[in-house]
């Protein structure tokens, strides 16, 4: 087999798993999965910018809370159907994320950390400013008579496990399929040498632009689809710690990996999970976890399996 | 054949700080020529070759190629009007297999259609004698294979314009002798500007040398006449 042949098979596999476990686990890994499959769209997101192009962003909180606020807010004051706001997330995410990347990409290094910080800092206190509209830290509740999509009720677990399936998996053969392209191609030679890139005659302000797009409007639809699907939508998902998240989420799965995103969202959450069952003071066990991680498989985990097992793996 | 002129430059300069790497060069390359570029360290010549690539910005002057006024063009816009340009100290992409590194190249001139991707890639291995490590990482070759990775990846680009700034370091004597014969046969398509400190390099395949030194032209002329050049034997010996 080819290695494309190998890499779709084995993401096709991971997806058939997927729609299998819907059948077989017990009703609270159901709901956990639902959350992660659509978390893990945000870390694929992330990865696209951190794992292939190389650039690590402190501010993706910016855009999946730009695709949440987008979607609820042309809910409540719009009166949106929900398929619509969804659209009007994830459109909000691509312009953001078209301004943001024209701004930070003047940057390298250290200063674009800091500057994608500080524009998502700007993000959550606009939210906050706005508090008549947004309703500030608070924020609000998207009513279930509203969350149905051509008469799909989104409240209902089963229907919410396979729309955030579908997003996830549209997502993750998306991410394939570019990855595989000559595209992507160069956004991996940028990460490896951004300056032989350039002097193979590539535009590398161009395809890193796109790259930042890409990367927040997928991070967009996330939180567009988050917001929908588990009906409410606040402040905390544009603070600093949902920009760390995906960044902790990629580093553990993989970066630079397709599956890798969804290991590490799968991972983290229920690394989290476990440890608060054990203690209070959870997040020092999952401190120490990540510290071996970073220690003994400092690729990440899908990043180690490609290392030693896989060198296809994409 | 009357030559047409490819690449000039007129008062080109830069420097940096207070120091002017590059003072004042006129430069014209006629279509189709091996041009070696000479001068003692620090003359001026990755300078001087990065100001006509656009990695370096020029201070003042102008840079035509194609009959195209190409100035203001950043680099990537120049190396995509047919200028391919190998590193003075080996740039490849480490981590990336050899056929990458190449395809890299290849493709942003003939799109992404695999096949001719592949034969692209094939070839210009083949000539360059790197075919048995296509699938191997470029960071796992030796420093004057790598060298020649970076003119395979030139070749790929089928430049008008080839810019080779060392290649040689690094390289066997025996690996020097096929260099030789590659860049003749390269030569048939592209025009070539080469640095080169080799002199016995220069000697055998140059049509025609410029040496620079302290960021000015010093002499010009045919391999015979620069070898005479007693301003040329001053600069390089010391002695006058």
């Amino acid at each position: 087999m080819r290695p494309e042949a190998k890499s779709l098979a084995l993401h096709l596999g991971l997806l058939a798993l997927l729609v299998i476990a819907q059948f077989v686990v017990s009703p609270f890994h159901h709901g956990n999965l639902s959350r992660i499959m659509v978390l893990a769209v945000f870390a694929i997101g992330y990865n696209v910018l951190f794992g292939y192009v190389g650039l690590l962003s402190l501010g993706h909180a910016l855009f999946f809370s730009a695709g949440m606020y987008g979607m609820g807010l042309a809910m409540q004051h719009l009166g949106v159907s929900a398929l619509a706001a969804i659209a009007v997330g994830v459109f909000s995410a691509f312009v953001l994320s078209a301004v943001v990347g024209a701004v930070a990409l003047r940057t390298t290094g250290v200063a674009f950390m800091i500057v994608t910080l500080m524009l998502a800092q700007a993000g959550y206190l606009a939210i906050l400013y706005f508090g008549a509209y947004t309703r500030g830290d608070e924020g609000f509740v998207i009513q279930p008579e509203f969350r149905t999509i051509a008469g799909l009720d989104l409240t209902d677990p089963t229907v919410r496990y396979f729309a955030a399936f579908f997003v996830l998996a549209a997502c993750l053969l998306l991410t394939l399929r570019l990855v595989h392209s000559s595209f992507g191609r160069v956004l991996v030679a940028i990460r490896e040498n951004e300056e032989r890139a350039r002097m193979l005659g590539y535009d590398v302000f161009r395809h890193k632009l796109i790259a930042v797009i890409i990367s927040g409007t997928l991070s967009g639809a996330a939180g567009a689809v988050y917001g929908l699907l588990f009906g409410y939508v606040g402040a905390t998902f544009a603070t600093v710690q949902y920009s760390i998240l995906p960044l902790l989420w990629v580093l553990l799965g993989g970066a630079g990996t397709v599956i890798g995103p969804f290991i590490g969202t799968l991972f983290m959450f229920y690394l989290i999970d476990f440890s608060s069952g054990l203690t209070s003071a959870y997040m020092v066990v999952a401190g120490v976890v990540l510290v071996l991680l970073t220690l003994f498989a400092p690729q990440g985990l899908a990043g180690e399996v490609k290392r030693r097992l896989l060198p296809w793996l994409p | 054949m009357a030559s047409v002129t490819l690449l000039s430059t007129k008062g080109l300069s830069r420097s940096f700080g207070g120091i002017r790497a590059v003072e004042n060069v006129d430069f014209e390359l006629p279509e189709g020529q091996i041009r070696a570029l000479i001068g003692p360290n620090g003359a001026g010549k990755s300078t001087f070759v990065g100001l006509l690539c656009g990695r370096i910005a020029a201070s003042s002057g102008s840079v035509r190629f194609m009959d195209r006024d190409i100035s203001h063009l950043p680099a990537h816009r120049r190396i995509a009007l047919g200028m391919a340009y190998t590193f003075q100290i080996t740039s490849v992409f480490a981590r990336l297999s050899l056929y990458e590194n190449v395809a890299l190249a290849a493709r942003r001139s003939i799109g992404s259609d695999r096949a001719s991707v592949d034969r692209e890639v094939a070839s210009a291995l083949e000539r360059v004698g790197l075919t048995e490590r296509t699938d191997q990482p470029a960071e796992d070759l030796s420093y004057g294979h790598q060298r020649l990775l970076e003119i395979a990846m030139g070749i790929a680009q089928h430049p008008k314009l080839l810019i080779l700034d060392e290649p040689t370091q690094g390289l066997a004597d025996s690996e020097i002798r096929q260099f030789n014969a590659l860049v003749r046969e390269l030569n048939a398509e592209a025009t070539i500007l080469l640095i080169e400190h080799n002199m016995d390099v220069v000697m055998e395949i140059a049509d025609a040398i410029t040496v620079l030194n302290f960021g000015e032209v010093l002499a010009e002329g045919p391999p015979e006449e620069i070898r005479q050049n007693r301003a040329v034997q001053a600069a390089y010996l010391g002695t006058g």
